[in-house]
């Protein structure tokens, strides 16, 4: 009997895993944080999801196909969906539809696409995309709003839809209510202008127990999303762990010499995107250190960063910077941590 | 009981090894016509030395070694060459190499054999050179000339470490030898011991062979220098390195080999063949296959002549399933695909593997590398795979070997947890390749004068060894004292006296 008479590589075993399975449990891992960011602080943050995701499908598709690579295999990998949503809970909720736009597209055509596409990016996508409009529109990057439970009144999502789309608001409602600055920018601002932080966070009404008021749990169930990915093994413990500790280390040092005027760890582990960034920005694989050493120091020089970023750069959280930086650094840091081979004497460079 | 210890690394598969040890090793007739390739084993294939319509004798030398790595080729059975032509061998290059058509007689006719000395009696370079000239390789599918490993070259051999841990899923060749020849795994291993002059020997088995353990361990007794080893099973614990380190905890140095470490690795089939070789006067002519995978009807592992077509075997394990589609030499971890079961048995098939489209992979759902590291976590040399597959498809060899590809064993527990279900091996085997065609081009001029200068390094060292040997020969005879000397000198008159003998004969003439 003739078999086919193309060889076949080795092994010869049906595989379990595939990038499509990864990519659809980094999304499932986001929904607990996507249900509270939508519980604390409204429909907005549904509606930078919905827009980013048909942005980023109908980019990838045009750019796939202009490619003359197949279409829905690619789409399939859900690389794309994971980009645009790590970038619409980046962008503030109630964004105007193009700052969406401009980003997600930036991120798959520009970081991604023009790079080679999935697994050729040196930089996270989704983090290109959000600098850029960052950067390009810093007014509109600071129209944050409340928690609910702050504000006297909220949209539902069909009016979440229209403010975006057209930037109608509700009769009810007026631009200030949605024009909020986030706590980490209180804080310093509050900080550079000499307040100590005890009658900082208790005379403001938009900070929690620990951190932002609403902003804390969401914070909590990203890291419990973050903890379920761990536990599917789907990212490694290094680049998160390191983050935190680094971060906490770093946090902790200033705050025991000056508790006045720096803010405590808690509040560092807890405020803006450091979970969100820890768990599931600095861990995309494609961009971020490769090898177990690298991946260490690679986690804590975002760690390091995101503090020095918040505490002395010109922007209220670095989460994106931060990761952007150890990005450029990663391919430097996976040549010098190559682990001891087994059978070699010695590390060699 | 050792202390075991771990290698980095490694996978756990489902073993799939009970559907073929269900029945004894069933043995297979002698095929209407045997297909022997000159071309089985590590090194360059065997010369040629019978030509059509000569007949040979079964055990009779039909392919003779001028390498040094290589091993002879024998007729498995008596009858008359009928032709010799060129074949696609049984290897992932599918290189035409020679192959001897032998029509057997059906007598299956001894050629001459006299019976040797006890193994105890003969020294351990006579030893290797029967060894060498029955043809024995590498049964656990690799094929390296034995014999080679065999010289300890100036090493106290610690232990001769027999591998029966048969670490792929599917293959049972080894445990069903076994579990119903350990007597024959244990002649052998005496053999090699005596030849090796090694301390002790270790019979390593996986623990998901608990009668094959059982069955060796019945002989620790018998034997102190021996010693049956139960470890984990996991992929590839089989490998020489992870064998090694497993049981000693000790690594083989990058590009250095078990002796380094003074001890030697067989496969437990090598050890019976060696006795079959020596005792049995027979050399490597058959061996066990394990046919098995959802493609057979009745997976079993069968005895055959090398040079019977695959088809035969499958044949006598019940025939293919209606959706058998794939053919497969080796384990699903390391082995190739075969284009056709005409394909001859060679002494390194230790399993026909049948797949249907459900037991293999879709080649076509390969993706780009997401750098995700988990063929890191897995990597039993502690390799970055990412980097090396990176490097190999950029073609950027000098980076490829600073990140010490040659290390790599090829075991494919990188491709296996890939989940971009990318060939890796085939990638490493590629960068490997064109960087031995690289140095093969560029540097020819400076190997040649590394060889000269190896040569005359060795020269010197066999010189030093030689003036070590004697001075310890002659200390030896000054303690042996002045019988020795008498006996010596009646040697000598003997001899005299003979020749003179000799010569007045010839006088007479």
């Amino acid at each position: 009997m003739d078999f086919d008479q193309h060889q076949h590589y080795s092994p010869h075993i049906p595989s379990k895993s595939t990038v499509s399975i990864v990519m659809v449990k980094v999304l499932l891992a986001l929904v607990p944080g996507i249900i509270a960011y939508i519980a604390f602080f409204g429909w907005g943050v549904l509606v930078n999801i919905i827009i980013a995701s048909m942005v980023a499908l109908i980019s990838e598709a045009t750019v796939v196909a202009l490619r003359r690579q197949p279409v829905l295999p690619t789409l399939m990998d859900g690389s794309a969906l994971v980009t645009a949503v790590l970038l619409a809970l980046a962008l503030p909720p109630h964004s105007t539809w193009w700052l969406i736009v401009v980003g997600t597209a930036f991120a798959i055509v520009i970081a991604k696409q023009l790079y080679g596409g999935l697994g050729y990016n040196p930089f996270n996508p989704a983090m290109v995309g959000y600098v850029v409009v960052l950067i390009s529109f810093p007014l509109e990057m600071t129209r944050w709003n409340p928690p609910l439970a702050l504000a006297d009144m909220s949209m539902d999502l069909l009016e979440a839809f229209r403010f975006s789309l057209t930037g109608v608001l509700p009769a009810r409602m007026d631009l200030d209510m949605i024009s909020l600055a986030t706590p980490l920018d209180v804080m310093r601002t509050k900080l550079d202008m000499g307040s100590d932080l005890s009658s900082i966070m208790s005379g403001n009404g938009i900070f929690g127990h620990l951190a932002g008021a609403g902003s804390e749990w969401v914070s909590v169930a990203f890291l419990a999303g973050g903890l379920w990915l761990l536990y599917e093994r789907i990212i490694d413990w290094r680049i998160p762990l390191a983050l935190l500790m680094a971060m906490t280390i770093m946090a902790t040092s200033f705050w025991l010499i000056d508790s006045n005027y720096y803010a405590s760890p808690l509040f560092h582990l807890m405020a803006g995107a450091t979970m969100l960034g820890a768990f599931f920005i600095a861990t995309d694989p494609v961009s971020a250190s490769t090898t177990p050493v690298g991946r260490l120091i690679f986690g804590a020089g975002c760690g390091i960063l995101i503090y020095v970023i918040r505490s002395w750069g010109g922007y209220p959280d670095g989460v994106a910077f931060s990761v952007l930086l150890m990005n450029m650094a990663a391919p430097l840091i996976d040549y010098y941590t190559q682990p001891r081979v087994i059978g070699q004497r010695s590390k060699n460079s | 009981m050792g202390k075991l210890y771990t290698f980095p690394g490694g996978i756990h598969l489902a073993d799939h090894k009970s559907v073929s040890t269900q029945s004894d090793i069933r043995q297979s007739a002698i095929p209407e016509r045997l297909f022997v390739p000159l071309d089985q084993h590590i090194g360059p294939a065997a010369e040629c030395v019978v030509s059509k319509g000569d007949s040979v004798l079964k055990g009779q030398m039909i392919g003779r070694v001028s390498e040094f790595i290589s091993a002879p080729v024998h007729a498995p059975t008596s009858g008359t060459v009928i032709d010799i032509q060129k074949f696609p061998a049984a290897h992932a290059s599918a290189l035409p190499s020679d192959v001897v058509i032998i029509e057997p007689d059906g007598k299956d006719e001894w050629q001459q054999r006299s019976p040797l000395a006890s193994y105890e009696k003969m020294d351990p370079s006579e030893l290797r050179n029967i060894i060498r000239c029955a043809g024995i390789v590498g049964l656990g599918g690799a094929a390296f000339p034995t014999y080679i490993k065999m010289n300890p070259v100036g090493h106290n051999i610690g232990a001769l470490i027999l591998n029966g841990a048969e670490c792929e899923p599917w293959i049972t060749c080894d445990d069903m030898l076994m579990r119903t020849h350990p007597g024959d795994i244990i002649e052998g291993a005496k053999i090699m011991r005596h030849a090796l002059q090694a301390t002790r020997v270790i019979i390593a088995i996986e623990d998901n062979k608990p009668q094959a353990v059982a069955s060796l361990r019945s002989y620790e007794g018998e034997y102190e220098w021996l010693e049956v080893q139960e470890i984990p099973t996991s992929y590839p614990t089989g490998g020489e390195k992870q064998l090694i380190r497993i049981l000693t905890g000790r690594d083989v140095p990058s590009q250095g080999l078990p002796l380094d470490l003074d001890l030697v690795v067989q496969n437990v089939a090598t050890a019976a063949a060696v006795h079959y070789a020596i005792n049995n006067l027979q050399p490597l002519i058959s061996r066990i296959i394990t046919v098995t995978g959802p493609g057979v009807k009745s997976p079993c592992n069968i005895e055959a002549l090398i040079g019977t077509p695959m088809s035969d075997l499958i044949e006598l394990a019940g025939g293919y399933t209606d959706d058998a589609d794939r053919l497969i030499m080796g384990g699903p971890m390391m082995g190739i695909t075969l284009k056709t079961d005409a394909t001859p048995v060679i002494k390194a098939t230790n399993c026909l593997l049948v797949q249907t489209p459900e037991s293999q992979r879709d080649a076509s759902a390969t993706r780009a590398c997401i750098r995700c590291g988990e063929c890191v976590k897995v990597c039993p040399m502690r390799l970055l795979p990412q980097q090396l597959y990176w490097y190999s498809r950029s073609r950027n060899f000098d980076q490829l070997q600073r990140h010490n590809l040659f290390d790599c064993i090829e075991c494919g527990c990188c491709a296996e947890v890939c989940p971009s279900h990318i060939p890796l091996v085939q990638y490493y085997r590629f960068g490997k390749s064109e960087i031995w065609k690289k140095e093969q081009e560029s540097t020819k001029a400076g190997l040649a004068r590394q060889r000269t200068e190896a040569r005359q390094e060795r020269a010197e060292r066999i010189k030093a060894e030689r003036k070590a040997k004697h001075a310890k020969a002659k200390a030896a005879k000054a303690a042996a004292g002045d019988d020795k000397q008498t006996e010596i000198k009646a040697a000598v008159a003997r001899s005299k006296a003979k020749k003179a003998e000799q010569q007045s004969a010839t006088e007479k003439l």
